[in-house]
């Protein structure tokens, strides 16, 4: 089947002209009508344009003009990464109408090398969650069991590669919105470091944190991804010039001599099944001639605190811009200023979001900035710190991504701070700033996918990637049956 | 009870970039509304700022002018409020880590100069303007955001200006740096400059200050001399009262030349400043502010020393010639082509600014820096005189024609033939034997009754000290 394969075979078909651009995009457009009614992982898909875009790129093919090996795979991307003149929703009421006049740099890398655009996946709501729940479009499904979530916040984007309806997506990760969900969905997903991919285009949620990354159904197919989107941008001035040294070719998948750290406190509190699949991963990499030693970081119990402290004060602000003035939701009977802001705001965005902009605010107030924002910011330093430390002796560090396999829809949503919690493993690669990527490795005696978490360096996607690629030779390919 | 104001001052000089601060938007003035604007300065979502860096060059000089100190490392931060006009609902501004710090401007008083303190200079970008329909029953506002962006540097001055009129040349004194450096139009007028006032009042030779009272909406130098003398008496007449003076923020209103509360303390905004995560700190090496330091011209101040210095022109002249730099350029260049430097002084001061409204523009003046040093030099040869070259200068002024060219074309040249001057003088004593008569009975105006009688009869082309000798020869003789 078509949307059995990788973007890797499908480049090759399209290379060797066994397949046309026309009839890759028809597959996955059949798939979505079949599929998305009951995971719910598109918010908006346009067959109409891809399919008039599929046929210009057959053309430059059979002109000799292709703009890359890639041209013409579709691919699905996150709603709070821009695209010009489709719908950027951010899964949001405020933004249901929001038609953005450009492109995100990672898009507009994507479509230069020849990449369509398949759909924009659901999301939590500003990528606010953990489970992709909090969408304004309703709850995006686990493939793997529907009464499941998909992790979050880029569930959608997980969702559509871990079922078929897209050869990979972007998506986007604060605090784990892009391992999570990979690892609850059985696919592989990277963060890169801050800096690596341009955040021009990407829906501010908490600026320092975000990140723009990729899913795939393997190592090489993340590879080529993220190798497409990285590179400096002068939009962003937080955006790296770096050489990307990570296209697939570069990944040798040897890991003889690498030094791996195996972090205590990223075992407690983990299921006694993920922690020993996990283990046995990292025995083998043992086998296979890796160095493993034990390291400690030991802030980790911190990075929950400082996480939600800084992600939501730096929200509480770049929310504010979504006023009902210029753009956006502008409900009935509004009389005067104060009710265009507060009937905008109250009816646009939901209750995750509106409790994230309250703490965030709380925060950042006067007398309580130094007890708390400030405070953060200090717990921040410490915990890059800590990383810091790790990497003079280590070049890589293995962890779970989850504490659990997928949850059940509805079973978190009421407990927001039990919710904040199961991000623990993830969160901390974000405030550190480094690299991160989670491979599927196994499932759990319900059937749920278990992924496994690899950290680097800054700039060290190379390191972890490679890695990832011994690790996933060691696996067996988890898909779900729907 | 003696009283002492002590009142600082804020100042927002936009500067005179080509394009906004933190976008290329252009920041020209009077566009049709919302032309010149795109997603970074709309506030669209997921777009972001990149620093424009001719705005923190140009800080920096501003900076350097005040002789505050370069930071080496500086940041900017989010104020965060709401208005229709703020599209982020935030004004990216810079709270605790100021590109300048710690400068200061002397201004002249009764007896001298006195050192103000200027306690930082920051970078900030401007915000848009709300319209408000004035047509009864039609109650929207309109938004125009072409300003939103344009970027400022704020000036804060240290609690050291003692009255309104100190304040008053501390404006000036800013203007004259920021136009001289070439960052900022400073135009009251067309907002290019902004000021707001904090004024309180102590018992004289207290340590400690009374509550301080802002003042805004200020839109002349004059009126922010006003409303500090008003506010200056409205505080010592509550504390004689035995009111308190509760801290807060009052409105100048021109016409009633009277301030009426705004908003009190309580009312105030909480702004939430936190680092902007989007802009990367300002870190800056010492050869950057280096660089950017040899660029500064010549201050006010040093011209005008120099030009006492080197000129030797009264203090006075030297500051009406130094307050703009394009007429401090006019002289220096008239001197420099030979005039001598007083008599060039005097001519611009009396006849060149009594012909031009605004100084800056004299490059577009007809009249050169070379033609009044030729016109000065056909003085001094005699050619013809001053009172002559006034009418030359008007003529050059109106037509842009060189002095010899005016002086042959109108046949202005001076009468130095004896003959003819004599022929003139003796038609003039014929027709005025009383002047004589009283003359020789010891009037002595009646002899410069007679000489100007005979510039007439010359059409002021008489050489006055021919005429002089001439005369006073016929007569006595
Ligand atoms: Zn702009």
């Amino acid at each position: 089947m078509i949307t059995d394969k990788t973007i890797s075979s499908l480049s090759e078909m399209l290379e060797k002209k066994e397949i046309s651009s026309r009839e890759i995009c028809q597959a996955y457009l059949k798939r979505i009508s079949d599929l998305n009614g009951r995971l719910n992982a598109y918010i908006t898909v346009d067959p109409g344009m891809l399919m008039v875009e599929a046929g210009i790129s057959d053309e430059r093919r059979s002109s000799g003009k292709q703009l890359s090996r890639y041209d013409g795979i579709p691919i699905a991307v996150k709603d709070n990464i821009s695209t010009k003149g489709v719908k950027t929703t951010c899964a949001s009421r405020i933004l249901s109408n929001f038609v953005p006049p450009y492109d995100a740099h990672s898009y507009e890398q994507m479509k230069s090398r020849g990449f369509l655009l398949l759909g924009k996946t659901n999301m939590d709501e500003f990528a606010m969650g953990s489970t992709t729940e909090t969408s304004y479009f309703g709850p995006s499904k686990n493939p793997f069991n529907t009464d499941r979530v998909p992790g979050g916040s880029s569930g959608g984007s997980a969702v559509a590669v871990s079922s078929g309806m897209a050869p990979g997506a972007l998506g986007s990760d604060t605090g784990g919105s892009i391992r999570q969900p990979a690892a609850f969905c059985g696919v592989v997903g990277i963060k890169p470091t801050y800096g690596r991919v341009s955040r021009y285009g990407l829906v501010a949620y908490a600026s320092s944190l975000d990140q723009i990354g990729a899913f795939a159904t393997t190592v090489g197919d993340a590879a080529v991804l993220l190798s497409t989107i990285s590179g400096h941008d002068v939009r962003d001035t937080t955006s790296i010039d770096r050489e990307v040294d990570f296209r697939p070719g570069d990944l040798s998948g040897d890991v003889s001599g690498v030094r791996i750290g195996v972090p205590e406190e990223y075992f407690e509190g983990v299921s006694e099944e993920i922690a020993a699949v996990i283990k046995n991963k990292i025995s083998l990499l043992e086998k296979s001639g890796a160095v493993v030693e034990k390291i400690s970081l030991k802030y980790t119990e911190y990075a929950i605190p400082v996480y939600y402290l800084i992600a939501t004060a730096e929200a509480s602000s770049n929310l504010a811009r979504y006023d009902g003035v210029r753009y956006g939701l502008r409900p009935e009977g509004i009389n005067n200023l104060s009710d265009l802001y507060l009937k905008s705001r109250s009816e646009g965005f939901g209750r995750e979001v509106k409790r994230r902009i309250i703490l965030g605010t709380f925060s950042l107030s006067s007398g309580y900035y130094d007890a708390y924002y400030m405070k953060a910011l200090k717990g921040r330093t410490l915990i890059i710190r800590d990383f810091q430390d790790a990497f003079s002796k280590v070049d890589a560090i293995i962890s779970p991504v989850t504490t659990t396999t997928a949850f059940k829809i509805g079973e978190m949503i009421s407990d927001p701070l039990q919710m904040y919690m199961s991000d623990i493993l993830t969160i901390s690669t974000n405030l550190a700033g480094i690299p991160g990527i989670s491979v599927p490795v196994g499932v759990d005696g319900k059937g749920m996918p278990i992924g496994l978490q690899i950290m680097g360096d800054h700039f060290r996607e190379k390191t972890i990637l490679s890695l990832a690629a011994n690790v996933e030779k060691t696996c067996e390919k988890i898909k779900p049956e729907i | 009870m003696e009283y002492e104001p002590v009142i600082g001052l804020e100042v927002h000089v936009q500067l005179n970039t080509e394009s906004k601060i933190f976008c290329g938007c252009s920041t020209k003035f009077g566009s049709d509304s919302n032309t010149q604007t795109c997603p970074v300065c709309l506030g669209l979502p997921g777009v972001l700022p990149v620093l424009n860096e001719e705005v923190l060059k140009k800080g920096i000089l501003a900076g350097l002018a005040i002789n505050a100190k370069i930071a080496s490392y500086s940041k900017f931060d989010r104020k965060n409020y709401f208005y229709p006009d703020l599209p982020k609902a935030y004004q990216i501004s810079q709270y605790d880590k100021p590109i300048c710090e710690d400068g200061y401007i002397e201004i002249p008083v009764k007896n001298g100069l006195k050192k103000i303190g200027i306690k930082r200079l920051h970078l900030e970008e401007d915000a848009g303007k709300s319209i408000h329909s004035e047509t009864p029953g039609n109650n929207f506002s309109f938004v125009d955001l072409n300003r939103t962006g344009v970027p400022l540097a704020e000036i804060v001055s240290e609690p050291e200006l003692g009255s309104g009129d100190e304040a008053y040349e501390y404006l000036q004194k800013i203007k004259t740096i920021m136009k001289y450096i070439d960052v900022s139009d400073v135009n009251m007028e067309e907002g290019s400059l902004r000021c707001d006032v904090n004024v309180s009042v102590r018992e004289k030779g207290a340590v400690k200050f009374g509550e301080k009272v802002e003042i805004k909406n200020l839109n002349s130098f004059k009126s922010v001399r006003a409303s500090i003398n008003y506010e200056i008496e409205r505080q010592i007449r509550m504390i004689e009262s035995g009111e308190k003076i509760v801290q807060e923020t009052r409105l100048w209103d021109a016409d009633s030349n009277e301030t009426y509360s705004m908003r009190s303390k309580e009312d105030a905004h909480d702004y939430r400043y936190f680092p902007d995560p989007d802009l990367a700190p300002i870190i800056l090496a010492p050869e950057y502010i280096e660089e950017i330091k040899k660029t500064l011209p010549e201050l006010p101040d040093a011209k005008l020393r120099r030009f006492v210095d080197e000129y030797s022109l009264p203090e006075y002249d030297s500051s009406v010639l130094t307050s703009v730099k394009q007429l401090a350029d006019y002289f220096e260049e008239t001197v420099k082509l030979g005039a001598n430097p007083k008599k060039a002084s005097n001519w611009i001061m009396s006849e060149l600014l009594a012909r031009i409204t605004n100084p800056e523009e004299i490059k577009s003046f007809h009249a050169s820096p070379g033609m009044l040093a030729k016109l000065l030099a056909l003085i001094e040869d005699g050619t013809i005189s001053g009172k002559i070259a006034k009418t030359v200068f008007e003529e050059m002024t109106a037509t842009g024609k060189g002095p010899e060219q005016i002086i042959d074309e109108k046949g202005l040249k001076q009468v130095s033939d004896t003959g003819e001057i004599d022929s003139m003088i003796d038609a003039v004593l014929k027709n005025n034997q009383k002047s004589v008569d009283d003359f020789k009975n010891g009037k002595e105006n009646a002899f410069k009754f007679l000489v100007g009688q005979v510039m007439k009869e010359s059409k002021g082309k008489a050489n006055p000290i021919l005429v002089n000798d001439l005369l006073l020869k016929k007569i006595s003789g």
